[in-house]
């Protein structure tokens, strides 16, 4: 079943922009970004949209759908009603580029941040072993697909332009976690997740855990046991003297 | 529009695509805030005045004692419901009888993880909603004083921990008035609660932090991964656990309040 369906879209670049209204057809089992192609395709032939894999793995087609950061490739028509406007802006933290594609290299700036796996000195790749039970806890942030919804959902940096400098985000303290959990990493990411990647940054408001399309528990699996973790080596007196009297790190 | 209307709209910074407007969220996104500020306004309203009662918090003849004053520990405490001794001396009118454990059992709540979230978004709007630009102008989260304080949560678990064993013993007296094996609505009331109670604790983050989630190695560790496996699926449930036991808390103590005042009986059902 079509009907037509009312849509607004912001359209624009750095020199400005504003949402335009656009009447287009929708069918049966479409997705917004179906919607997104049709207007496309026959009336705003321009219309600046990243995309790639139309199924909720590449992370490309992130934008947000009526004020909420969204997959369009993941968001079904058949969530909205008939009468329903359905307002898509670019995500609202990065730079525009133009239309709903925006500069998301805040992103890999802070990837770069972050030091890589630290395995034992010594140890050759192919020489790795650990068991499952150790890897499966971080195994769940390897789901990410780095579509940056909860970076750009993140007040932190999303109402505070001038935090971008000291906190790397959600998506990417979650990456420190992991890698902290990590049985065969070596590094002591802790004081490095506080001092130098901002996590002291995160209150925990959880909206990183509500947008993410791959249902990461970022928040409770990741952030809070990574602030845990900074406890137990900055602000946790009785865990301190233990490591110092017991001698040990990595238990 | 000028700077100034864009710093305003939040997410309108230079380079930024210009919306103008603080959210496009068309849901009622205003509404969980709102119902945050309710219960938890009511919730520190009614604890603040209850604090500074001096009566009504034990009803001898059944062995209740609310949970927001125990143990009671000062000359002050109305006769029998002292039951660990009374090492402090009486107390002026101006100190609450709960002036030691009620900083723990208020401190608990207000680190605990899942609180933060609620109140800093529904009282501070930090932000309100996701995707809701906030009202501040400036943000520094928990990096500084006071906020960094927040990092001592696990020590109010310890002291709420140590707390909660003594309301579990409430809980057994209330079991056992004087005369002997007997419970009525009110003995009920107080294991509900303590159930509630135990079930906030052990699904605290620093609880299982603590358990077994600061572990590097958890295959050699096989006891303190099967408790942290446990624990994390109670975890899952802190937010229900959260609440629950909140109310719990205070329907317990206005039962006792209402029995210990001859507003009602008790509704004995064995003994």
């Amino acid at each position: 079943m079509s009907y037509q369906g009312h849509f607004r879209i912001w359209r624009g670049d750095v020199a400005g922009g504003e949402i335009q209204d656009f009447t287009v057809e929708v069918n049966e089992g479409e997705v917004v970004l179906d919607i997104i192609h049709r207007l496309q395709a026959t009336q705003a032939g321009d219309l600046a949209v990243r995309w790639n894999c139309k199924a909720g793995k590449c992370g490309s087609c992130s934008a947000e759908i009526n004020g909420r950061p969204r997959l369009l490739c993941m968001t079904r028509m058949s969530t909205f009603t008939e009468d329903d406007t359905i307002t898509v802006t670019p995500l609202r933290t990065f730079p525009v580029i133009r239309d709903l594609v925006t500069d998301v290299s805040f992103n890999y700036a802070k990837a770069r941040e972050i030091p890589a796996f630290a395995p034992p000195k010594g140890v050759a790749a192919g020489d790795y072993r650990m068991q499952q039970i150790d890897v499966e806890r971080s195994q769940e942030f390897r789901k990410c697909i780095e579509c940056f919804l909860c970076q750009d959902v993140c007040h932190v940096v999303r109402d505070h332009e001038d935090n971008k400098d000291s906190f790397a985000g959600p998506r990417y303290l979650m990456r420190i976690a992991e890698l902290d959990m990590h049985p065969l990493d070596e590094m002591d990411r802790k004081k490095q997740a506080q001092d130098e990647h901002g996590l002291g940054y995160c209150n925990i408001t959880k909206c990183c855990t509500e947008v993410c399309p791959e249902h990461i528990k970022i928040t409770d699996n990741a952030l809070i046991p990574m602030k845990e973790r900074v406890v137990d080596r900055k602000f946790d007196p009785l865990v301190w003297l233990g490591s110092k009297i017991r001698r040990r790190e990595n238990v | 529009m000028d700077g100034t209307a864009r710093q305003r709209a939040g997410t309108d910074f230079p380079g930024r695509a210009r919306v103008g407007a603080r959210t496009l969220r068309t849901d009622r996104w205003w509404l969980q805030p709102l119902v945050t500020v309710a219960v938890l306004g009511i919730f520190i309203a009614y604890t603040g005045v209850r604090i500074f009662m001096r009566d009504y918090y034990w009803v001898d003849e059944y062995n209740y004692l609310t949970p927001l004053f125990s143990p009671c520990l000062s000359d002050s405490c109305v006769p029998g419901s002292a039951h660990l001794g009374t090492p402090l001396p009486e107390l002026p009118f101006f100190i609450p009888l709960p002036f030691l454990i009620f900083p723990i059992l208020a401190g608990f709540r207000a680190t605990c993880y899942y609180y933060r979230k609620a109140y800093y978004r529904s009282f501070w709007l930090s932000p309100p909603a996701c995707a809701v630009a906030e009202p501040h102008k400036a943000y520094s989260g928990e990096t500084r004083f006071p906020l960094i304080v927040q990092n001592a949560h696990r020590y109010f678990f310890y002291a709420a921990s140590l707390l909660l064993l003594i309301n579990s013993y409430d809980v057994l007296l209330a079991f056992f008035p004087d005369t002997g094996f007997g419970f009525g609505l009110g003995s009920l009331l107080l294991l509900v609660n303590v159930t509630m109670l135990w079930g906030y604790s052990l699904s605290c983050h620093s609880c299982r932090h603590i358990t077994g989630g600061r572990l590097k190695h958890f295959s050699k560790h096989p006891l303190r991964y099967k408790a942290w496996t446990i624990l994390s699926k109670l975890n899952a449930r802190h937010m229900q656990f959260a609440w629950i036991s909140l109310v719990s808390v205070m329907l317990t103590d206005v039962y006792i309040l209402a029995v210990s005042a001859g507003w009602i009986s008790d509704l004995r059902i064995i003994g």
